[in-house]
């Protein structure tokens, strides 16, 4: 193999690099300058965004014997993924400082996690798949107990580890299964062999699927696999709450689109019921649930649930046009998630966490401008037009209706008005109600700035959502 | 090849055994002592299909570590065998339910598999007098899995600093010993000698008793414990 062909692994490689340069040079640092570790963090990202656009290949490139692949979604994906980390760096940094958790092993942890992001996006067989996702997993558990001295940061640690180490063991079991049966781990080889030998595709195959769909539910948090979403939202310090809720649910479409569609795409008429049954749950559990839930963390960890429904349903369609309505989804869910748990910490302050829907009472009075930047992000979740959120609604319920389930676009659009009220109940406290809290906000200039610029964004995108979807499709086209 | 044959029943009947020993066994130490004969005779059958390295590392690893450490975690938690086995009867009709569908599925996979072409599948045909499992196993991991090779490195580094984060504490004010400080402490760093004028015998005792005491402890080679770094692990 030429060795010249390793430049496509150019980002992966390039961010391992300033990892290590991060994980030296925070070894020099004080407490007191570790804006200096915050600052390399963000020029680690920045030089991966350089690698990732300075060796974008044409069409689609396999090396590593077959391990790795890069291609249009990988690129869209990982620059995406890239953005979200820096954004959620952005946002975090003024709240670690004034609680004392402003370590360098935050930023190390999470650049750690976007690394097995960007492996999981571009992985072409089921071992580096595993790989990547376990190095994400494991820099999450972390991330979720850094504040070791919080119990609850430590139980929901705690059952985030055990389930996730249980989700993993059964997509592990899954992964072997697919290897017994076709006797190969590359996505490409996998479908040769179910193509050339039909007769493989049968109970045996099928039983290592249905464990796959248990790890791909798993991450995703997918009803009936979402039990530990609200508790980890709930019980991890909100910035890492926002770092959990943002990039890795892209890692988790790449996880999905991969496997699904990638590898067993030859199989879509098995595995388009079993997802379609976990999307079917998640969008009435998640919404439904949602609805009487009082900490906003919790909320959006149901809503959450609700929304990874709408992109599993957007998968479960299986075509082109369904595969690109899932990326635009997930790409603008996770625009609005973002800026959502951004705004719980830019209303936190030293030793407090807004992350009951009481704290948002009255923001209008104490903000006005960040109380506009909110509603635009609720909108959005919402799926109200003109924010970008009704667009992705708007794609996937038409890819729904386009394979001829008009019973299941009818349930879309009914949940996402069930969805809509609480939603709505934040702006009507931000807007209705009379301030309990009425302390200035305490974020820098930097997080303010680009916390405008993410609401404006949410608006911006969905006047004009016309470039993003033509993208989305020529991706996945 | 009859002996071989007769040697891969036998290792696989006792792996069995041990295997059912492990679950049955009502001390956990019979339990783990068990799993080490399984590891031994899983390590002989490797041995059998001519891949010595992995046999090796399998008994160099799983039962020189990793089993060794499963018994000290056992010794030192007092795991209370009674309950557990309660368990274990309660949960029996589902876990053997379990079991058998996928002993089921694992039987159909190796009849789906008899039936195919694929030469790697087929029958055992023992490797050249030559051939060097090692060798073989070296050249693909440095040159087909690269890349997971690679990861799983950046994994380990990951569970370092993993690690590190969430059991590093520092206890401002715990007292601890430092060595280089005491080796090189002289006589006059110890003891104060303090000049007194000579006194009256009835006026003994009255005076403060501190004057005489010693240095703090720190300079004595005993510092506080947030200035080690490193060594403070818990």
């Amino acid at each position: 193999m030429d060795i010249t062909s390793f430049v496509a692994a150019a980002p992966e490689m390039t961010l391992l690099g300033a990892i290590c340069v991060v994980l030296l040079a925070d070894l020099f640092v004080d407490d007191d300058k570790r804006f200096i570790t915050f600052g390399l963090a963000l020029a680690s990202l920045a030089v991966t965004l350089w690698a990732l656009a300075a060796t974008a290949p044409e069409g689609r490139i396999v090396i590593f014997d077959g391990s790795y692949v890069s291609d249009p979604l990988s690129q869209v994906l990982k620059i995406a993924a890239t953005g979200f980390v820096a954004l959620s760096f952005i946002y975090s940094r003024d709240f670690l400082a004034a609680n004392g958790l402003h370590k360098g092993e935050f930023y190390l942890l999470g650049l750690f996690g976007l690394l097995g992001m960007l492996i999981m996006i571009s992985s072409n067989s089921l071992l580096t798949m595993y790989l990547g996702l376990e190095t994400l997993a494991l820099a999450q558990y972390a991330l979720v107990a850094i504040d070791r001295n919080n119990v609850t940061s430590a139980e929901s640690a705690m059952k985030y580890f055990i389930l996730g180490a249980i989700a993993s063991g059964g997509l592990l079991y899954g992964i072997s299964w697919v290897y017994g049966v076709t006797g190969s781990l590359e996505f490409d080889e996998i479908t040769a062999a179910i193509t050339a030998d039909p007769s493989l595709n049968s109970l045996p195959l099928w039983f290592g699927l249905a464990f796959l769909i248990v790890g791909i539910g798993f991450k995703f948090g997918a009803v009936p696999f979402h039990m530990w979403l609200p508790d980890v939202y709930q019980g991890a310090r909100s910035p890492v709450t926002l770092y959990i809720a943002s990039a890795p649910k892209l890692a988790a479409l790449a996880l999905t689109l991969r496997i699904l569609v990638d590898g067993l795409g030859v199989l879509h008429d098995t595995w388009a019921d079993m997802v379609m049954v976990i999307a079917v749950l998640s969008i009435l559990i998640g919404n439904i649930i949602a609805i009487v839930q009082t900490n906003i963390k919790r909320m959006l960890g149901y809503s959450t649930i609700g929304h990874v429904g709408f992109i599993l349903l957007a998968v479960f369609c299986g075509t082109a046009e369904g595969y690109a309505a899932a990326l635009f989804y997930t790409l603008t869910y996770v625009v609005a998630a973002a800026g959502a748990f951004g705004m719980v910490i830019l209303l936190s302050r030293r030793g407090y966490e807004a992350e009951n829907l009481a704290d948002f009472k009255g923001l209008n009075a104490r903000s006005p401008w960040f109380a506009m930047i909110m509603m635009f992000l609720m909108l959005s979740l919402a799926g109200i037009p003109p924010f970008i959120g009704f667009f992705g609604k708007l794609n996937a319920i038409s890819a729904v209706l386009d394979v001829g389930y008009t019973e299941l676009a009818v349930l879309m659009v009914i949940v996402s008005v069930i969805g809509a009220y609480y939603y709505l109940r934040v702006i009507w406290y931000m807007y209705f109600e009379d301030a309990e809290d009425k302390a200035v906000l305490q974020s820098s200039a930097d997080a303010r700035v680009v916390m405008s610029l993410n609401g404006i964004a949410v608006l911006a995108l969905g006047i004009a959502p016309g470039w993003l979807w033509a993208l989305c499709q020529q991706v996945l086209g | 090849m009859l002996f071989q044959i007769i040697l891969f029943y036998l290792f696989a009947a006792v792996l069995i055994g041990a295997a059912l020993g492990v679950v049955f066994s009502r001390n956990p130490v019979h339990s783990i002592m068990y799993l080490v004969l399984a590891f031994f005779q899983s390590a002989m059958l490797w041995l059998l299909a001519e891949a010595e390295f992995l046999a090796i590392v399998l008994v160099l690893v799983y039962v020189g570590a990793v089993m060794v450490l499963f018994l000290f975690v056992v010794m030192m938690l007092d795991v209370n065998v009674e309950s557990i086995s309660r368990q274990l009867t309660r949960y029996a009709p589902l876990a053997t339910g379990i079991a058998f569908i996928m002993a089921l599925a694992l039987i159909q996979l190796i009849w789906l598999r008899s039936g195919t072409e694929d030469p790697s599948l087929g029958a055992f045909q023992p490797n050249p007098a030559d051939y060097d499992n090692t060798k073989a196993l070296g050249a693909v991991l440095y040159t087909e899995h690269v890349y997971a090779f690679e990861i799983a490195a950046v994994i380990l580094l990951l569970a370092i600093v993993a690690a590190i984060t969430l059991t590093m504490r520092r206890r401002p004010g715990l007292k601890v010993q430092d060595i280089s400080k005491q080796v090189a402490v002289r006589a006059k760093d110890r003891v104060r000698v303090v000049k007194m004028d000579a006194e009256p015998k009835e006026k003994m005792g009255a005076e403060p008793k501190e004057k005489m005491g010693t240095e703090p402890m720190e300079k004595m080679g005993v510092a506080p414990r947030e200035k080690m770094g490193a060594e403070s692990k818990e």
